[in-house]
């Protein structure tokens, strides 16, 4: 019983970094319309930057700068590298996002070295729940993440800055020309995306405290597979993919069988998905219409 | 103010070796239904693009009512005063009606609304919203789209389609409306209805209005002028019933 609880809500806690990270990635594909594969790597530099800032003593601040130095750091690289893109062809945006990618990683490991760095940011501590030890840290998580994106769904389907960002998704060409500024939607999605990676990089902190270049690498991937899952594009989706990975990640560790397994499942469940529903399960179907 | 809403002045553009459009200079007065018709092919859909800065021109330049336009972004030149339709319907098409109205709205000066003021849902931002809310539904109502204001754009019939997006065009309040092809696929009685909806518009709204059309009775029997193009360049131009009666103007349109 404790550790079928332990396990659900390490799942849980897994599942909303995962989504955290797959909302970034989901908002810029929706309405960028761009892989943008150094999403992962933002997580890896906001994790630097808390490491540096840490020695402050103080997490609010570290925090803080972390958010704000990823979203300079986001907008800066759709800036400089993506924008002069638009319009290309979308394979040449998505190798130049690979370059990103190992640009960001690079630049880390010249500056920080290759060995991990070790950084405790805060420590919760634990909590007894109906007998199950659980780290704090990943209720917390899960808190965060689901007020996050109850937040990002308001704020798109209630504002005006949303309703201009569904327009731009809809049909870029056409908001343009009802007047919406399409870069600056791109850039404030950019912005989005980069804070919730920062966040997700003080997640990945909390759970395992250590920084190295790769740190993005692999959760990356799995919050990209997590929002193919969910249906990329939808919100909604990246949270439901994210959790969904989440869990089987964490029920999989717990079953010594398959454990070494957990990373050929959870990519074995996105091609099984890909072939029952190749939208995902929240994903917007593509109507041809004749 | 300009004696011309627009004026266009040696407008050309070439992709490649490819002149799309050259020499092109057209004046339309205020309140005119000016026609900009031609073969398949002429360059009329690139004229529009040309003066919706979706393309930038290789020659020449074009100016809204006395000022130059050329350079500037197409959002720019919408918050400007030109707004457009597109041949193929291009909607946002998992939208509400009203709401494809109201992205048309949200950009004019009065609906005006910061990102502070919407994010923390202060009382302006809910006065804006129903204010913009009111205003859609009163230019649905002028083309009979009030009772599917909630339904999604596809989700609307074909003619209603085109209708809203002409809706959507006003929305944002221009000096001059483009219409690509706004009769296309309608049948008689529905292009009837169209021809009445345009002079409607510009009786309410003082609106001058450039449209590209195949249908030629429907161009005779709406447009004040026309500028007839073939190949990129102006073949006649002028008054509609002496433009079209042109022997050069038939021959590029039955060939010979």
């Amino acid at each position: 019983m404790e550790i079928i609880l332990s396990t659900l809500i390490n799942g849980l806690s897994l599942g909303g970094i995962y989504a955290m990270i797959a909302l970034g990635y989901t908002m810029v594909y929706g309405i960028a319309k761009m892989l943008n594969f150094a999403h992962g790597d933002i997580i890896m530099i906001g994790g630097y930057v808390i490491f540096v800032t840490m020695a402050t003593g103080n997490p609010l601040i570290a925090i803080a700068v972390a958010v704000v130095a990823c979203v300079i750091l986001g907008v800066t690289i759709e800036k400089i590298a993506y924008k002069p893109l638009r319009g290309a062809s979308p394979l040449a945006v998505l190798i130049t996002a690979i370059g990103v990618s190992y640009l960001l990683q690079s630049l880390a490991q010249i500056i920080f070295g290759s060995a991990p760095k070790m950084v405790t940011v805060y420590d919760f501590g634990t909590i007894k729940l109906l007998g199950a030890t659980v780290q704090i840290s990943a209720l917390v998580t899960l808190a965060v993440t689901v007020v996050v994106m109850v937040v990002l769904t308001l704020f798109i389907k209630y504002t005006r800055l949303g309703r201009a960002m569904i327009a731009v998704s809809e049909d870029r060409g056409a908001a343009q020309l009802m007047g919406i500024d399409v870069n600056g939607i791109i850039t404030i999605t950019f912005a989005i995306g980069s804070a919730l990676a920062a966040l997700a990089g003080l997640f990945y902190l909390l759970k395992a405290p250590s920084v190295s270049s790769t740190l993005g690498a692999m959760p990356g991937i799995k919050a990209f597979t997590a929002a193919v899952i969910g249906g990329i594009g939808s919100i909604p989706g990246a949270m439901l993919g994210g959790i969904l990975l989440g869990m089987v990640e964490s029920i999989s560790y717990k079953i010594t069988a398959i454990a070494p397994y957990t990373d050929a499942i959870e990519f074995s469940i996105l091609i099984v998905i890909l072939l029952v529903r190749p939208n995902g399960f929240l994903g917007k179907k593509r109507r041809e219409k004749v | 103010m300009s004696e011309y809403i627009l004026e266009t002045k040696d407008l050309g553009i070439s992709f490649g070796g490819l002149k799309a459009a050259q020499n092109v200079d057209i004046k339309i007065r205020k309140r005119q239904i000016y026609g900009l018709i031609g073969p398949n092919g002429a360059g009329k859909t690139t004229i529009f693009n040309l003066l919706t800065c979706v393309y930038k021109p290789t020659t020449g330049t074009f100016y809204l009512d006395g000022q130059e336009m050329k350079g500037l972004t197409p959002d720019k030149i919408n918050q400007r005063g030109i707004a457009r339709t597109f041949q193929n319907i291009r909607l946002f098409n998992n939208m509400t009606v009203v709401r494809n109205v109201m992205v048309g709205l949200q950009h004019r000066p009065e609906y005006k609304c910061s990102v502070f003021e919407s994010i923390f849902r202060l009382p302006r931002h809910f006065k804006v919203e129903k204010a913009m809310r009111e205003k859609a539904k009163e230019l649905l109502r002028i083309f009979d789209l009030e009772q599917e204001r909630n339904a999604l754009a596809c989700n609307l019939p074909y003619g209603k389609q085109r209708k809203l997006e002409i809706a959507r065009a006003l929305a944002t309040d221009p000096k001059l409306l483009l219409l690509d092809e706004p009769a296309a696929g309608m049948n008689p009685h529905e292009t009837e209805d169209l021809a009445r909806t345009i002079r409607k518009i510009r009786d309410e709204f003082d609106m001058t209005i450039l449209l590209i059309e195949h249908d030629m009775s429907f161009v005779s029997g709406l447009c004040d002028e026309v500028t007839v193009l073939n190949f990129g360049t102006i073949l006649a131009q002028g008054d509609t019933k002496t433009a079209l009666a042109d022997p050069e103007v038939i021959k590029a349109y039955i060939g010979g």
